[in-house]
């Protein structure tokens, strides 16, 4: 296990590379560059020129990229060229908001999604399994923005229970430690904020997990179908053990095999941003900065969210591979 | 058995924490919107972050928007004028020759951070921007310095309240320049203290003091208590980001915010419906236009800024013939119904445009009778030129909404039909912003649409910087209408000399005569800007530049 997990480890490296030249050499090639974002609309030959030769924009691409890669080995991912900030601090400040977006969009996506598949399975061709896959199929065809749009009117505006955006009430003296908003003020003891910070992730929340919900519903609904056909499963009931145990204990745990697959591919996804749910509920996520930088050309920022995204996503898969093993023994990776 | 029983009662206890926590969370509101001490807190929903908080550093409206409360300039804007009044400089003289401007500054006034401000201060301000061995110069790029302040040949402190600014030619419009954000003054030890990262820990004179950027969230500020005119009302100004408008009305609405900025045209019946809520509107220092590429671009090759005789007039790639002949324009001026557009596609938040800049600027020519809509005409004057058939072109249309054009798209569309009524088959060409500007900018389009919004509430702002012959410069023009009249740019270049404001005006004036008359552009619109705030806030005046000046605003 261990020398499976370093060798998977290792061959983030290529992984990286590629991804990285590839993003480079895209955004490089397509039309448009930062300079004129930076500049305007008035901008002077001579001004653009300077700017272009101060970020080697001026030199041939294949040197700009060993540039860059030789910075990153230092540990420099550069700084904006239009925000002037620092890369890293510019990811930073706002993946943490990212993590805590997606893992409250998971959990209820899980809860929901795999409670519901249970459900739609042991009730198979019943009214309760026709709703369920219903409203699953609702949920994935339902555009994002118009379902953040309606959970803001009827809980922020109608019922006036949420708030709807924003990280927390601005009026709420908060301390920022760790840049996750949650474990801050758990830290700090700071109950109004906390009441505050988890509040305003609800709605948020249900807007970004409703399609993995679906998703993982429908999936733990075929994988149960699939396992409570089985053999074993007739045994358990023959032998006496009740409805519940064989479901949960046994069926479930044969078929989450697939439901976390779908989990990590999804959770990956999400934490890679989610420009609209981001810009309905004003969350500063790493979604709408990615989004931002490729519109405004800024080349240093995008190659280094890509670069933290594939980070990401080759560890959420190593991760969602280490826990087969858990789930189902028989799976070894020596 | 047993285990069942257990199972049961995990979910059982686990259901009522579930519901607990979701009541508590839901119910607690009211716990939150009461602060413990009742501070006057105003919120002010922003469409976007920051991008630097150095005023010299920025061309983004948003940056803008913060700096104005913590930073101030030598002078500045008259309350909803363009017109200026002292500020960090109590008095100044123009030399006879035009050529030096003498300042006398403020005493007593001190940056946030406590150092003083005086001649030192002004001087760093300035020459960090223009002298290139400068040890600050290297921090930014000062995108504006090049385009607004390049007269400007020396800044020099003659003792600690007095600073001379020495020009290399006349230029009236100067003074208007210096209450551009571009020019406020920044706390040299700040500066000496943070360099490179001196933008996110800005500090100037102004009356609110900065706190804390959050990015893409907020940005706090809070009462300068040693404010030179006194502490400002409110106690704290947080911009807060919502980008998107219906969430940004939604959150005004639910009294999340105070005010926010750019509300959507088709929200405002909503807004003029709720009592609980003012919409203000004034007219907006900018215009939206059509361009006709008439062909004469140049290659600035000693970079002056001014077509030189060495610099020959070369055909634009977007060359197209038809466009050399004035009948042409003037028809394709007949041809599109603006007053249409304005109301249907501006929503009515527009004024119909007949001249390049806004109406209330100086040396507006109002007598000027605009084209009217008229197809006949139109088909007349194309007949007349050889084009009685029509001709095939292309229009460039812009790919984002700005504030002098609200839904290109649209307003292209309209463009087309308009014209394929008078025999003139107009393909639609939209590419992203960044590239629309850059191959606008080197002629590469026959038609493309484009406006401005001003920076200094000059009229050299528009008509010099849009429409004069110098300006077509290949990559980097401003007249994309790629349209030469040297008697035009001499009435500008003159102007610009001119401190008689009288004599000016009367330039300027001439100046539009010529444009109408040659007509290489359709202006289509002046749009109005547009800010809402909760009925209890008061003393907020628009200013025609767009920028936002919160100190005499109060909370009731």
């Amino acid at each position: 296990m261990k020398w499976y997990i370093i060798k998977r480890l290792l061959q983030i490296i290529p992984v990286i590379l590629g991804v990285t030249l590839i993003a480079f050499t895209l955004i490089h090639i397509a039309p448009g560059d930062p300079v004129r974002t930076l500049l305007g609309q008035h901008a002077t030959q001579q001004e653009i020129e300077e700017i272009r030769s101060k970020y080697s924009l001026d030199q041939p691409l294949y040197i700009q990229y060993f540039i860059w890669l030789s910075d990153v080995v230092r540990g420099d991912l550069g700084r904006s060229i239009l925000t002037h900030e620092e890369v890293t601090i510019e990811i930073a400040s706002r993946f943490p908001n990212t993590i805590e977006l997606a893992i409250a969009a998971m959990i209820f996506a899980i809860i929901i999604g795999v409670f519901a598949g249970i459900i739609s399975a042991t009730k198979q061709y019943s009214i309760a399994d026709y709703s369920v896959m219903g409203i699953a199929l609702f949920g994935i065809s339902m555009p994002v923005f118009w379902l953040g749009i309606m959970l803001m009117m009827i809980f922020g505006v109608f019922l006036g229970w949420l708030p709807i955006g924003g990280r927390i009430d601005l009026l709420i003296p908060f301390q920022r430690i760790t840049g996750f908003m949650v474990l801050d003020s758990i830290i700090t003891a700071n109950g109004a904020a906390l009441i505050s910070v988890l509040r305003h992730l609800i709605l948020p929340a249900i807007a970004l997990g409703t399609i993995p919900m679906a998703i993982i519903a429908r999936t733990t609904r075929s994988s149960m179908l699939e396992i409570l056909r089985q053999d074993f499963i007739r045994t358990e009931r023959a032998k006496g053990l009740s409805e519940r145990t064989v479901i949960y204990k046994h069926a479930l745990r044969n078929a989450m095999v697939p439901v976390v697959t779908v989990i990590g591919l999804n959770f990956g996804l999400l934490l890679s941003g989610a420009i609209l749910t981001e810009t309905v509920f004003s969350w500063p996520g790493v979604g709408r900065l990615v989004v931002d930088s490729v519109y405004a050309r800024d080349y240093p920022l995008v190659i280094g969210c890509i670069l933290i995204f594939s980070l990401v996503f080759v560890i959420v898969n190593l991760i969602t591979d280490i826990m087969y093993t858990y789930i189902d023994p028989r799976i070894h990776y020596d | 058995m047993r285990r069942d029983n257990i199972l049961n009662k995990k979910a059982v206890v686990g259901t009522i924490i579930i519901s607990a926590v979701l009541l508590v969370l839901s119910f607690s509101g009211c716990m939150e919107t009461e602060p413990q001490v009742k501070e006057k807190v105003l919120i002010f929903g922003c469409a976007g972050d920051a991008d630097k908080l150095d005023p010299a550093d920025v061309t983004d409206g948003e940056s803008v928007a913060r700096t104005d409360s913590i930073f101030e300039g030598l002078v500045e804007y008259k309350s909803g004028s363009a017109d200026i009044q002292p500020c960090l400089a109590t008095s100044w003289n123009i030399s006879e020759d035009g050529l030096n401007i003498t300042f006398n500054l403020r005493q007593g006034v001190k940056f946030h951070d406590g150092t003083d401000f005086n001649a030192d201060a002004v001087v760093f301000s300035f020459e960090r921007q223009y002298n290139t061995s400068h040890s600050y110069n290297q921090y930014g790029e000062w995108a504006y310095w090049g385009y607004m302040f390049s007269d400007i040949q020396e800044v020099k402190k003659i003792d600690d309240y007095k600073v001379n600014i020495i020009l290399s030619k006349p230029n009236a419009a100067i003074m208007t320049s210096l209450a551009m954000f571009t020019v406020a003054i920044v706390s040299p030890t700040n500066a000496e203290q943070w360099k490179e990262d001196a933008f996110k820990h800005p500090v100037g004179t102004g009356p609110f003091k900065f706190v804390e950027w959050v990015k893409d969230d907020h940005i706090t500020l809070e009462a300068f208590d040693d404010y030179w005119r006194g502490t400002p009302k409110l106690d704290k100004l947080i911009f807060r980001v919502i980008i998107d408008p219906s969430s940004r009305l939604l959150a005004l609405q639910t009294r999340e915010i105070h005010g926010m900025e750019f509300p959507d045209p088709a929200s405002f019946n909503t807004i003029n419906a709720d009592e609980n809520l003012q919409l203000l509107t004034a007219p907006g220092m900018n215009v939206g236009y059509l361009a006709m590429n008439c062909g004469y671009g140049y290659n600035d090759t000693n970079k002056n800024g001014v077509r030189d005789s060495d610099e020959p007039w070369v055909k634009t790639p977007g060359y197209f013939e038809p466009f050399t002949n004035k009948s042409v324009r003037q028809a394709i001026n007949y041809a599109i119904d603006k007053k249409s557009i304005v109301e249907n596609l501006y929503k009515g938040t527009a004024i119909v445009a007949k001249n390049g800049m806004p109406p209330f600027m100086l040396g507006y020519n109002d007598q000027i009778v605009d084209y009217p809509y008229n197809k006949t005409k139109a088909i007349e004057l194309l007949t007349e030129a050889g084009y009685s058939n029509g001709f095939d072109t292309t229009l460039w249309v812009m790919p984002v909404s700005r504030p002098y054009m609200f839904d290109p798209s649209k307003i292209g569309e309209a463009i087309q039909s308009y014209l394929a009524d008078v025999n003139i088959d107009v393909n639609i060409y939209q590419i992203d912003w960044s590239t629309y500007l850059e191959k606008t900018q080197a002629g590469e389009h026959p038609m493309c649409l484009l406006g401005w919004t001003g920076d200094n509430g000059d009229p050299d702002n528009f008509m010099n910087v849009l429409y004069g012959e110098n300006q077509c410069t290949l990559g980097t023009a401003g007249n994309v209408a790629f349209y030469n009249n040297t008697q035009l740019q001499n009435l500008l270049s003159e102007a610009l000399q001119t401190y008689d404001t009288t004599d000016r005006a009367q330039l300027y004036k001439d100046a539009q005569v010529i444009l109408h008359e040659d007509a290489p552009f359709v202006y289509l619109a002046h749009a109005n800007q547009a800010l809402v705030f909760l009925s209890n806030v008061d003393g907020f005046v628009l200013n025609p530049t767009a920028r936002y000046f919160f100190y005499p605003v109060d909370l009731k």
